[in-house]
Order: structure tokens, then C-alpha cells, then sequence
């Protein structure tokens, strides 16, 4: 296990550094710098903030200087935000992105799994029906069609709800853009946890246990539920990253400050640094991830093994 | 029936301004600023928030007349050469500090000193010697800028310049608290380190969340002020904002969406504010390549076949006004140049197009190809749109549009390169002609045209050192119609300021630089 | 007349059991007919994709003004563009699902018909470029290299094609086994023309459910850049960058929304029901 780990962990420093290498040199090779402004700036200016910013040092060397940095946990100062670093900024955004993100994973998964189970259960009845083609309206509408139409309907006109701004990550201000971008999700994994539970249910392990003459409900949540589980945790890994891509769309239309914001903004803004600093964080959480859903997929299923 | 029957009583209403509750206002402020360093911030929203937490020596009124600010009074000698302010004895910054004459000197050093970076220094430019420490050529302590003592300034001009008092709300002459600069250096402008001499000081700063600014007890008319908090919410998107301004979270909006403005019209008129707004929206020709290298006819071909009447009344359609000159109108005692077929029906003006468009060696056999660029946005798009079909309808031009990310965009305005063609748009940064005409200047760092005529060069020239302003403003006008001859742009319209103002948002006036400070706006109570 | 007896292949098989499918057959017809209206349609309109009809800024569907769907916020009419767009995002998907494909059964196929070290090292690179956040690199590419066309289909090609290798390796690894391949080996055949030949051809079945249920994702994957803004060039649109314009006025046009959107979501359906159907019918395990 802790070998595994290790490897694991290991493997992960090759491509975080290809990572970075990417994002490093795309940004500087973009046309444009953090500088430009409409009125051209005098040039005694334009020198002082290159060196400020090391923007006049040879590339490599610049490149070199930011793994420096970033071994010693400096993600480097802000180019926009001149009063911040980034690792300030990323510390007050990934706590905001995390927030949405989990609440988002979480309802994803319970009302994914129990309509899918459910779908499953009622297969080829309307039940089934109706729930496979709400999944399919939720996956074939765009979250930017989804959420402005939650506003209209739920902060404008029924005024039930704020229409966007963050307020601390109070409760109010979280469910218009934790259902918008949970839904998508809850699609996907209710049809993939019907599809694994159809199956299951007409596996020996199933067919044994009703002989036995338990309780449907038993047979279900004791035995069905964790081999049908299987497919859905290995989409956990998937279903992040959309989380995470889709927090780009949902913190943007509710004015939420998370990363994908300061992400857009700031290769907008041609933000080197902070560009790089929400890449290279997003990576490393990718990477912590996809291990965490190994060792969860390890747990349910009796025949992985460690490697 | 029932918002009818609240605007009858609206103005009853607030007659009884009382005061008790707290007032909270809240504003959209579009893009997050990067910076409240006054000397280092740019843009309109950052410009919003630096008004309300300092104070220049000149401020505005609601109207945007020039008042005093923190100086309550000041002599002009009779070359118009020195000005003397004399400071308020009660102004103070927000920790109590006295704010004093060398708090002056202090700020508007550090505004031109290029380790300073900032991008606006040139604003400073008619001040003696402000150029050359720009360029690094003399040292900072050479600006023509004195504490004779506490309370008395003195600022040495390097010629007369009739609009200086203007530029002294603009937020590169705010003085900035020396002890708090000195201790926190470039990081001083953050929440708990801001030490500000405005209305309002700093109270929290979530990057794309919020700017909260809060009364200044300590600021010398702090009786006057009655919102005790302001909100500044970064949105970009304006329907976003429009959507959160209808739910009640936004007292008042930066901006419109054009898609909805008929909407909005018909829905929320009451609330809408436009006014005329002292900026220019035109399309720049790229003066150094074909096909517009000296081809002063297939330029003027192109602005007469644009239909600038339709473009208002069916595109933007916020009110803006047809531009046939360079200067937008509404500066005080200017009357701007016009473009000859001004007063031309289209009819003839699409004639005259034609022919010159023929004269120039295009046909519909052998059309003209061309490449307008324009930056992301909603409203740029929309018109490009629609000047496309207008060249395509009246001359037959093959127009391919490109639409460019801001900073690749102005790299390639820069670069004269790949452009051909692009859009581009100026809001004065003062009330006074010379902002618009002097970015014609070859020198000057946004003639991204490469306009180059001499005659234009040398009139400007000779303005900037005229003293009698009447003179002076009759040199600016030779250069302008002598610009707009030859056709280095294209004037499409003047811009309108639009914003929705809740109605329970008192004192708020139209002005033609769309500045409006917290300190003079109020919540109306019921 | 001799009776003949056949062996039914696994197509016929398949075929014969998507047939039996009444959701995916209907999804199937729908797809067609919508493919038909976009590549003929906008001849039966008498507006072009950019003409702006100045008296008709932003009006409602309309059978006497021939504006069927409406127009838009400058005025040009909505069914050529939405027609114009469906072509456009219909190609986005098929272009950016081939890329995602060539390089996917190229690199599958091979990594899992060589295996061994070559096998370990080619899925270590998919394992590790399965790490990126791609849609940050397509989102800095378009935000830096402009609005190519071309850039958007091989950018998303680029990201898809992962599954696509992880897939195809499997099945191949499987297929190594048969006899078949084994013969073929014991001809003397190359590894190249082994995997063209007889590894590739095997693959199809689940190509195609790959193939049905990625051009939805690629789809939105392109509504997804339209609405930061970063999609297709003026006058050339797409549903997405119809859907975003028309999600910004739903209240005042609620036409500029509903028609690409429907045209959108109905296409997503459909793929998404011939995919699942596809799946069903070469998978007789799931009946």
C-alpha cells in the first residue's frame, strides 16, 4: 500500500513538469503582455516593470527561475492583482471552488445513484422512462442556458433566491450554481449506475441472495449496490474535472470568486503567474485524485490489488 | 400599477430623508480592478472606487463642474504658468493624519517616478520637467511641484495649460499617505494597510467578490456624506448584472446589454440613466500598408458609404449620437469640425462613394478585400456586423471580420502588420478637445493609424503653448478639420454613458465624464 | 430450390437487434432528418447567412416576412443561421470525433497489439496527459492563437482521443488472443498489416458506439468556448454560439433561444440514443 503510494506519487512528478513546461511556454509565446495597455507606455516605464517582473531575463532562465520558486512553494506575484501573490489569491479562490465543486460531486452522486438504482428497478417501466429522459434533457442542455434560466425563475421572478455574488458561501447563495452545475453530472451517473445495476441485479451473487428469500430492500443495499457502484467511481475522476471546467462557466455567470475565474481572467489579462499557479494546482489536484479514486475502486472491488 | 403608484410618491417620499439606518449602496463595477493604488490603477472601474476614497485638490460636483476638492482655494498667476492651492486646514486622512501640502509634492513625485510604473504619468506632462523624469532623464526631485508650507502648494506648469485643473481629479495626482507607503511599500493598497483622504476608506477587498469602502469619520465633510457603506461588485457580464439589478442585489449598474436594450426600455425606462458621454467610437486605418496607404479616396469611399444614422437608431440604439467629427460635442466653448458631406442625404452620399470607390480601381467585378478587426465584446461585434453589410449593400466590399481576444488585439493594432482595419474608441480623459486630437499626433502612443501629417503636428504644437483660450481653440479646430480630410479614421458615433439607478437612489445627475462619487448620492427612506 | 442454410455475422446480428430498437431507431430517423435540413435547408430561405434586414431588427417567427424562425439582435434572419450553425457544429463533431479517432485506434492498437515495455510506455503517456486540465489549454490556445477553425477541431480531437486509445487497447489486447490473429501471425504477416488488416476491422463495433456518443460531447464542448466567447468567426456561427446569444435575450427574444437550442439539445438526444442503442445491440449481454 505504501509502496503503491510512493510509485504513485512518483509518477506524478513527470507530469506535473510537463504540465508546466506547457503552460509556461504557451503563455509567453502568446502575443500580448501583462503590460499592454491601448496607450503605449514610455519606455523608461515599460523597462521598469520587465524588470521588476524579470519580464527582460531570457526566457530559460525565467523558466528557471519559476521552478526555483515553485520548489520553495512561491507560486510568484500577481502581474494583475499587483497588491497579491498568487498563492494568496489561490488560497482565498480554492476554498470558494472547493465548496462549490464538493456540494456539487456530493449531490451529483446521491441523486445520481438513486435515480439510476431507481431507473433500474422499474427497467422498461415509465419510471425508467421518465427518469432516463430527464438525465438526457440534463445532459443535452448547456450549463449557460441551465443557470441563466434558474436566475430568471428563482431569484428575479419568484425572488426566492440571490441571482449571483458569493456572501461567504452562505447556503443561499450556493444552490442556484450547485444545481446548475450538479446536473449535468446526476446525468451521467444515473445512467451509468442504471446500466451497472440492470447488470448486476441479473448476476448469481443477486439471483442467490432473492433465493434465499431475503428482503428486496436488503438484496439491493446490502448486495447490489456496491458492485453497481464500480462504473460511478471510476467516473468520479471525469466527473471532477467537468466540475472543475464547468466552474469556469458557473462562477462566471454568478459572480463567484473562485479559481476558474482567476483563470480566465488572468490569461485574459495575460497573468503569467497566476495563470500558471491555477494550472499547476489544478494538476497536482487532478493527480491526488485520480490516486484517491484508485484506492476507493481498491475498496469496493475485492479483486484489485495493489501493483 | 403598483411601481406607478410608488413613483407618484417617490419625490414626497423623499423629501424626509432621514437619518437612523444604516445606508448601504451597492454598485456593479465592471471588470475587477487590479489595483487601488491611485498612481498605479487604470481603467474606468478602478477610477470609481479611487474617487471615492480620495480627494484631489479638485474635485467635481454632481453636475461635473470643477469644485475644490482638498485644496479650498488656489491663484493662477497671470502667464497661467503657476498655480498656488491653498490646502483645507481640516482635511484629514483616515488614521487622523493631518493631509498636508507635501502629502502632495510626495504623491505627484511618486506618480511621474518611473520606478513607480505607472501607466498614466504622461497625464502629468504640462508640469515643468514631468517629461523628461518620465524618461529617466532628470530625477524626481526636479518636478515643478512645492510645499511652500503645511497648507500652501505651488505646481509650476511647463506651459500654460488651460484644462490643468481638470486633470487634477484624475486619480495620478491623488496624494498618497507617506508613512504607510514607506512601511508596506508596493503592497500598501490592501485592505487594513490603506490609509486613504477621500469620503470612504477601505474596508474589505475580495478579489473578483467585492470592494467594501466605508465612511471616513476623519474626512473634512464627513457631515455631508450620508452613505455610511459602499459595495463595488466586479461583473463583467452585463447581463449577469442586469439580472442581478433586477433582484434587487445592485442599487446601480455599470453597463447595459445591448441585446436587451429594448427591453429594458419598455420595462425598467424609469430607471434607465443615458446621457452623453465625452468618448468617440471609430474605425482606424492601418495608414503604413495597402490598400489604405495613400489611398485617401477608397478611405473617404469607406466612411461615406457608412450609414451612421441607421447605425444608432437600429444597432446601438442607446441614444448615442451620428459622429461626423473627431471631438465629440459637449466641451464647454469648443464647436467641433465636421466632416464636409455631414448634411449630405445618403442618397448622395452612397453616389459619391461609388464613384470614388471606382476611381480607385475596385469594382464589383474586382472588389475590394478587407479585414476588420474588432475585441471580444457583444457591442463591437454587433456593429462590425452591421458596417459589413452596409460596404457589402452600397460598394460590393468582401469585409472578413475578425474578432480578437483585447491583448492580441492591441498587439496587432500596434505591430501595423496583419491590420488593416480596426476598431477602436477614446473617452476624453479630460474635459478638453485636446484628448482626442492629440492621439492624431505621429508621436503620440495610441496613433495606431500612423498618421503622420505635418501640418497637423505643427498646429497642435502651437495650440499646446497658446494662452488665450479662444486662439487656442481655434488652432485645435484647423487641426481637426484637416484630420477629418484626411480620413485617417472613421467617426461612427459618440458614445452615451448608460446605467440603471434603483429609484430609491437619491442625488444622482448626469454628467458628461459619467463620474458620480459616492459622497453625493444618498438612499431615499420610506 | 436448395435451401441454404447462414450463419448470421455479428452485424446482422446487431442490426437486427437495433431494428427491434424503437428509441434508437426513431433517434436514428430524427438525426437524418435534422442532417438533411442543415445541409438543404437554407436554400429554402430567401435570406443569406449575413444579409441584415434593417426593419426587422430582433422580430419574432414569421410566416409572411419569410423570417420562419425570426431574427436576430442586428437583424439577420435565424432559420439560415441556425441551419448555417447546425453545419457547423454537425462538422466541429465529426472533424474533432476523426482526429480523436486516428490518433486513438493508432495508438491503442498498437500499444496493445505490441504490449510489453512499448505497451507500458504508451499508456504511461495517456496516464499522464490524462492528468492536464485540458480544457484550460484549449481555452489558452483559442484565447491566444485566435479563432481558427481548424485549431478548434484538432484541439478538441486532441483531448478526446485518450478514451479512445484506452478502449481500443483493450479490445486489442482481447483480440491478440484469437485465432485468427494468430494465423495471421504464423504467416509471416507485419505487425503493421496485422493491425490493419485484422486487429482494426474487429475494432468497429465499438468505434461506432465511441463514435455516436463523442460527437455530443464535442458539440458542447463547442457551445462551451462559444459562450467565453472564444468560438467561430462572424458571419460563420454555430448552435453554441447561437444558444449563448440567445440564452443573453431569453426573456426579450425568447425565439433566439428556443429554435437553436432545440435544434441542439434534439441532435444530443439522438446521438445519445443511437449511441446507447448501438451499445445495446453489440452488447447481447445488456437485453
Amino acid at each position: 500500500m505504501l509502496r503503491y503510494s510512493l510509485k504513485r506519487l512518483v509518477g506524478a512528478i513527470p507530469t506535473l513538469l510537463i504540465l508546466l513546461t506547457l503552460a509556461f511556454f504557451m503563455m509567453r509565446l502568446a502575443p500580448g503582455g501583462p503590460f499592454d495597455s491601448e496607450k503605449s507606455l514610455p519606455p523608461e516605464i515599460q523597462a521598469n516593470l520587465d524588470r521588476k517582473y524579470h519580464l527582460d531575463e531570457p526566457l530559460l532562465q525565467q523558466y528557471g527561475r519559476y521552478l526555483w520558486d515553485l520548489l520553495h512553494g512561491d507560486l510568484g506575484p500577481s502581474f494583475q492583482y499587483r497588491d497579491y501573490t498568487v498563492n494568496e489569491l489561490i488560497a482565498s479562490g480554492f476554498p470558494v471552488s472547493l465548496r462549490l465543486g464538493l456540494a456539487s460531486i456530493a449531490i451529483a452522486l446521491v441523486v445520481g445513484v438513486a435515480l439510476g438504482t431507481l431507473a433500474a428497478l422499474r427497467q422498461n417501466r415509465p419510471a425508467d422512462h421518465g427518469i432516463m429522459t430527464l438525465a438526457m434533457t440534463g445532459i443535452s442542455i448547456p450549463n449557460f442556458v441551465l443557470a441563466p434560466l434558474l436566475i430568471l425563475l428563482f431569484a428575479v421572478h419568484l425572488g426566492w433566491l440571490p441571482a449571483g455574488g458569493w456572501n461567504d458561501g452562505q447556503w443561499r447563495n450556493l444552490v442556484l450554481p450547485v444545481i446548475a452545475l450538479a446536473l449535468p453530472q446526476v446525468a451521467y451517473i444515473a445512467r451509468l449506475m442504471r446500466g451497472s445495476m440492470i447488470e448486476v441485479l441479473r448476476g448469481n451473487a443477486i439471483r442467490t441472495a432473492r433465493a434465499k428469500g431475503l428482503p428486496e430492500r436488503t438484496v439491493i443495499l446490502r448486495h447490489a449496490l456496491k458492485p453497481a457502484l464500480l462504473p460511478v467511481v471510476s467516473f468520479l475522476g471525469p466527473a471532477t474535472a467537468a466540475v472543475i471546467t464547468g466552474s469556469v462557466v458557473i462562477e462566471q455567470i454568478f459572480g463567484i470568486p473562485g479559481l476558474g475565474r482567476h483563470f480566465v481572467q488572468g490569461a485574459l489579462n495575460r497573468d503569467y503567474t497566476l495563470v500558471m499557479g491555477v494550472v499547476v494546482f489544478y494538476g497536482a489536484l487532478i493527480v491526488l485524485l485520480n490516486f484517491v479514486v484508485d484506492l476507493l475502486y481498491a475498496a469496493l472491488d475485492p479483486r484489485v490489488r495493489y501493483r | 400599477m403598483r411601481r406607478l403608484l410608488l413613483l407618484l410618491l417617490l419625490p414626497i417620499l423623499s423629501l424626509q430623508v432621514a437619518a437612523g439606518a444604516e445606508q448601504v449602496l451597492r454598485r456593479g463595477n465592471g471588470a475587477e480592478v487590479q489595483t487601488l493604488d491611485p498612481h498605479r490603477a487604470e481603467g474606468v472601474p478602478a477610477s470609481n472606487i479611487l474617487r471615492d476614497l480620495y480627494e484631489g485638490l479638485v474635485i467635481e460636483a454632481p453636475d461635473g463642474r470643477l469644485v475644490p476638492g482638498a485644496a479650498d482655494r488656489w491663484e493662477i498667476d497671470e502667464d497661467g504658468r503657476v498655480y498656488r492651492f491653498h490646502l483645507r486646514e481640516t482635511a484629514r486622512w483616515s488614521n487622523g493624519d493631518p493631509v498636508t501640502a507635501r502629502d502632495f509634492v510626495y504623491g505627484l513625485r511618486r506618480s511621474v517616478d518611473p520606478a513607480t510604473g505607472s501607466k498614466y504619468a504622461q497625464v502629468l506632462a504640462p508640469i515643468l520637467n514631468a517629461e523628461a523624469i518620465v524618461a529617466g532623464e532628470l530625477p524626481v526631485e526636479e518636478l515643478g511641484v512645492k510645499a511652500l508650507d503645511d497648507h500652501l502648494l505651488e505646481i509650476t506648469l511647463k506651459a500654460p495649460t488651460p484644462y490643468f485643473l481638470g486633470l487634477l481629479t484624475h486619480s495620478s495626482t491623488y496624494p498618497v499617505h507617506r508613512p504607510s507607503v514607506e512601511q508596506y511599500g508596493e503592497r500598501f493598497s490592501r485592505p487594513g494597510r490603506l490609509v486613504s483622504n477621500g469620503a470612504y476608506r477601505l474596508a474589505e477587498w475580495v478579489v473578483q467578490s467585492h470592494v467594501k469602502l466605508v465612511r471616513n469619520r476623519h474626512y473634512w465633510n464627513d457631515a455631508a456624506t450620508r452613505i455610511d457603506t459602499v459595495y463595488y461588485y466586479p461583473i463583467e457580464d452585463s447581463s449577469a448584472e442586469l439580472k442581478r439589478y433586477r433582484a434587487g442585489e445592485i442599487d446601480i449598474t455599470e453597463a447595459i446589454p445591448l441585446q436587451q436594450f429594448r427591453w429594458i426600455r419598455s420595462n425598467l425606462g424609469d430607471e434607465l440613466k443615458v446621457a452623453p458621454y465625452l468618448g468617440t467610437y471609430y474605425y482606424g486605418f492601418n495608414l503604413t500598408r495597402p490598400p489604405f496607404r495613400d489611398a485617401p479616396k477608397l478611405r473617404r469611399a469607406l466612411s461615406l458609404a457608412v450609414n451612421r444614422e441607421i447605425l444608432v437608431e437600429k444597432i446601438t440604439a442607446m441614444g448615442e449620437k451620428p459622429l461626423y467629427s473627431w471631438v465629440p460635442e459637449g466641451i464647454p466653448g469648443y464647436e467641433p469640425a465636421r466632416l464636409d458631406y455631414a448634411d449630405w442625404p445618403h442618397s448622395k452620399r452612397v453616389a459619391e462613394a461609388r464613384r470614388l470607390y471606382a476611381e480607385a480601381g475596385y469594382s464589383r467585378a474586382r472588389p475590394l478585400t478587407v479585414e476588420l478587426r474588432y475585441n471580444t465584446s457583444e457591442n463591437h461585434r454587433k456593429v462590425a456586423i452591421a458596417i459589413a453589410a452596409m460596404w457589402k449593400q452600397a460598394l460590393g466590399v468582401k469585409v472578413r471580420l475578425v474578432n480578437e481576444e483585447w491583448k492580441v488585439f492591441l498587439e496587432n493594432r500596434k505591430q501595423k502588420r496583419v491590420t488593416q482595419l480596426f476598431r477602436a474608441g477614446w473617452i476624453g480623459d479630460y474635459n478638453d478637445p485636446y484628448t482626442f486630437l492629440e492621439i492624431l499626433h505621429s508621436r503620440h502612443g495610441l496613433n495606431d493609424e500612423g498618421y503622420a501629417n505635418p501640418e497637423y503636428d505643427a498646429l497642435l504644437d502651437r495650440a499646446s503653448v497658446e494662452t488665450d483660450p479662444e486662439k487656442r481653440f481655434a488652432l485645435l479646430r484647423r487641426a481637426e478639420a484637416i484630420a477629418l480630410a484626411d480620413h485617417p479614421v472613421i467617426p461612427l458615433f459618440g458614445y452615451v454613458s448608460k446605467h440603471l439607478v434603483n429609484p430609491r437612489v437619491g442625488g444622482w445627475v448626469d454628467n458628461i465624464l459619467d463620474h458620480h462619487y459616492t459622497k453625493d448620492l444618498y438612499i431615499r427612506e420610506h | 430450390m436448395t435451401e441454404e442454410i447462414r450463419g448470421r455475422s455479428l452485424w446482422q446480428d446487431a442490426l437486427a437487434r437495433l431494428k427491434r430498437n424503437r428509441a434508437a431507431v426513431t433517434a436514428l430517423v430524427l438525426l437524418a432528418l435534422i442532417v438533411l435540413l442543415v445541409t438543404a435547408g437554407p436554400w429554402l430561405s430567401p435570406w443569406s447567412l449575413d444579409e441584415i434586414d434593417w426593419d426587422r431588427i430582433s422580430t419574432p417567427p414569421s410566416l409572411e416576412t419569410r423570417h420562419w424562425f425570426g431574427t436576430d439582435s442586428v437583424g439577420r434572419d435565424l432559420f439560415v443561421r441556425t441551419l448555417h450553425g447546425g453545419r457547423m457544429s454537425l462538422m466541429v463533431g465529426l472533424v474533432a470525433t476523426a482526429v480523436s479517432l486516428v490518433i486513438g485506434i493508432a495508438w491503442g492498437a498498437t500499444a496493445g497489439y505490441l504490449g510489453g515495455r512499448v505497451d507500458g510506455f504508451m499508456m504511461r503517456v495517456v496516464d499522464i496527459l490524462y492528468a492536464m486540465p485540458f480544457m484550460f489549454f484549449v481555452i489558452l490556445l483559442m484565447v491566444f492563437f485566435g479563432r481558427d477553425i481548424l485549431l478548434i477541431f484538432v484541439a478538441i480531437g486532441a483531448i478526446n482521443w485518450l478514451d479512445m486509445a484506452r478502449i481500443v487497447r483493450g479490445q486489442t489486447l482481447a483480440l491478440k488472443q484469437r485465432e485468427f490473429v494468430e494465423a495471421a501471425v504464423a504467416c509471416g504477416l507485419t505487425a503493421p498489416r496485422i493491425i490493419a488488416r485484422h486487429i482494426v476491422p474487429n475494432l468497429l463495433g465499438v468505434v461506432a458506439v465511441y463514435v455516436t456518443l463523442t460527437i455530443p460531447q464535442v458539440i458542447l464542448v463547442e457551445s462551451f468556448l462559444s459562450f467565453l466567447g472564444l468560438g467561430v468567426q462572424e458571419p460563420a456561427t454555430s448552435w453554441g454560439a447561437l444558444v449563448n446569444e440567445g440564452a443573453q435575450e431569453m426573456e426579450s427574444a425568447p425565439w433566439s433561444l428556443l429554435f437553436p437550442a432545440g435544434f441542439l439539445a434534439a441532435t444530443l438526444f439522438c446521438f445519445n440514443f443511437v449511441g446507447d442503442g448501438l451499445r445495446d445491440a453489440l452488447d447481447p449481454r445488456d437485453r
